[in-house]
């Protein structure tokens, strides 16, 4: 196991670097001279002269890719111009908003999804099969910023049930207030998370649930499954005990995949909730054409979404003995 | 073939949904009822009637025209991206699982990278060094999808490449471009094509999603996304801008992911449908 999870890890390095590589070549993609780009019309020749000296785009491409591939390895991926501030601060205080909004969507997919996925199941043919698998149909081809906006206008503008924008108090703070005695702040989070998960979650839910009937119907077919009925044990044990278990395998994997994805999906929810995190800042460097926020931000994204790929592949590797040994 | 087409519940729906919006959008002039900057100041925000079918926006334009115009940009893109990464992804795939070795080896790593990346950012970040319009927001779909067909047909390829037909094909001195285009790719294509369709839908929420945050096609195209977006302003008293528009989106991805369902049952016989899988018997008992 240590073997393989060390080769996993150097395997990383090279993804790394190309992704370093795609990120810088986004400043090649820019039509005309990046630093008069950046500065826009109203910029004096004496600004450009001096970013571009900042931005090191005098040297030849080489020498800025090696330049950039050096401050990367020490952390430093650049100031971000429009925030005055290093990137990496930028990023990192807008991550745990994000992770937060993840983990809930996550949840909450991984809860609706498996549900409806085991009843379709367990109900082939029958009309809960067929209203599950349209749920998820349509699951799939919802927009996830018209569902956000239409859950808004439901539970926000016209019942005024949730919070229509914005975040609490952190999740872990307001668990700690909860545990104090102050129990309406965790409600005050919880309030305000709960519209924007089920928004980012719903497409998930609803992949995860045409998965896992599609496994769990597989693992129906199996021999073991006709032995268990044939021992005389209940439908519902043969059902979570033997069907269920075995068709958890590629759910566990996809579900691990999700969270990558949800993460970069939540540009679109935070970004319409108002929701403090790395979406709303991509947006924001992107409007503002803070060019080494935008190559930070991209790269973070990457690098996150690999590192949650790798440990998904881990926890795979260290439930089926399989994976590691083939 | 035909009998299990017609048979096929999702092919039909899909298919039917799918021709009608291109229809609509191919011949967006001649079902257009007004013009599409048409402006009627005393009929705001008005609902469904004879006169405007699904209402107007808050100029009092005519929502029917806009949707269908919208259709065509929506579409457009798709289209434009989609067989573009397709064709790249193939290409890819088919080297990279016919020649092996450090081909594999390095195509493979750099589609690893691009998928590495979250598909909205890397193409919201490619549009922001680029700048907004139909052409660039396809590039940056382009660089986003391609990657998912240089997989699939590679891993095709791997198979198809062992069969006696390609050996024998070898054998009568083919070369390897008749090979990879004559030999592997027209049985390699029915996944392609499944994909492809399901990729369509998948183009017009990107391509929504990038207008709606405002990195799409920029107005004055009435595109669905920006509606959308524009509509929110609205949406306290007259939701109806916003919900007409995110209608149209999902009808149209719908009608994409039905069709590739259906094709996926009809073209890949090894992936039998959902509902083909097991034996009812066994669940229901």
């Amino acid at each position: 196991m240590i073997a393989y999870i060390l080769r996993r890890l150097l395997l990383l390095l090279p993804m790394a670097a190309g992704m370093i590589v795609v990120t810088f070549g986004l400043l090649l993609l820019i039509p005309g001279d990046p630093a008069s780009v950046l500065l826009g019309p109203e910029a004096t020749p004496d600004q450009i002269a001096r970013l571009r000296d900042r931005l090191g785009l005098n040297d030849p491409w080489y020498v800025q890719l090696g330049l950039y591939f050096g401050n990367v390895a020490q952390g430093d991926l650049g100031m971000s111009i429009f925030q005055s501030q290093p990137v990496l601060t930028v990023i990192f205080d807008r991550l745990g908003a994000t992770i937060e909004l993840a983990v809930a969507a996550l949840l909450i997919a991984t809860v609706i999804g498996v549900t409806l996925g085991i009843l379709a199941a367990t109900r082939q043919g029958s009309w809960i099969d067929t209203a599950c698998m349209l749920f998820a149909q349509l699951g799939v081809s919802m927009p996830v910023y018209w569902l956000g906006i239409l859950l808004m206008l439901l539970f926000a503008v016209t019942l005024g049930w949730l919070p229509s924008i914005g975040r609490g108090e952190p999740i872990v703070d307001a668990l700690g207030a909860a545990l104090t005695g102050r129990p309406g702040v965790l409600l005050d989070s919880l309030a305000h998370l709960l519209m924007p998960a089920i928004a980012l979650g719903a497409n998930s839910a609803a992949i995860i649930s045409r998965l896992v009937r599609t496994a769990m119907l597989e693992v129906l077919r199996e021999d073991f499954v006709r032995t268990a009925y044939s021992k005389g044990l209940r439908r519902r044990r043969v059902m979570l005990g033997h069907v269920f278990r075995n068709a958890l395998m590629p759910v566990i994997s996809i579900i691990g995949l999700r969270f990558g994805i949800l993460l970069g999906g939540a540009v679109l929810t935070e970004q319409i909730f108002g929701w403090p995190g790395l979406g709303q800042l991509t947006i924001t460097a992107i409007s503002q054409r803070d060019l080494q926020l935008i190559q930070g931000v991209l790269l973070s994204f990457g690098l996150i979404f690999a590192l949650v790929n790798l440990v998904v592949d881990l926890a795979y590797a260290a439930i089926d003995p399989r994976v590691r040994l083939g | 073939m035909l009998k299990r087409a017609l048979s096929n519940t999702s092919l039909m729906v899909g298919g039917t949904i799918s021709a009608t919006i291109l229809i609509l959008a191919i011949f967006a002039p001649v079902f257009a009822t007004h013009g599409v900057e048409q402006m009627d100041m005393a009929n705001r925000f008005a609902g469904p009637s004879w006169e405007h079918f699904i209402g107007t926006d808050n100029f009092g334009r005519d929502l029917w025209t806009r949707m269908i115009y919208g259709a065509r940009i929506s579409l457009t893109i798709a289209l434009l991206s989609v067989v573009s990464a397709a064709a790249i992804g193939t290409v890819v795939g088919l080297a990279a699982g016919y020649f092996g070795g450090w081909i594999d080896l390095l195509l493979m790593r750099v589609t690893d990278i691009f998928l590495g990346f979250p598909a909205l950012i890397l193409a919201l970040s490619v549009v922001a060094v680029m700048g907004p319009g139909v052409y660039n927001v396809a590039i940056a779909l382009i660089l986003v999808f391609w990657t998912e067909y240089a997989r699939v047909v590679r891993a095709t390829t791997l198979v198809l490449r062992e069969q006696a037909y390609i050996a024998a094909a070898k054998t009568l001195g083919a070369s390897w471009r008749r090979i990879l285009f004559r030999e592997i790719l027209p049985n390699a294509m029915g996944p392609i094509i499944v994909l492809a369709t399901l990729g369509l839908g998948t183009a017009v929420i990107a391509e929504s999603a990038m207008s709606f945050l405002g990195f799409g096609v920029p107005p004055p195209e009435p595109t669905w996304g920006w509606t959308l977006a524009y509509g929110t302003r609205f949406m306290r008293d007259d939701p109806w801008l916003s919900i007409v528009s995110g209608l149209a989106i999902m009808i149209t991805v719908l009608g994409f992911n039905l069709l590739g369902d259906g094709l996926r049952d009809l073209l890949d016989p090894r992936q039998l449908s959902r509902s083909d899988r097991a034996p009812r018997g066994s669940a229901a008992r």
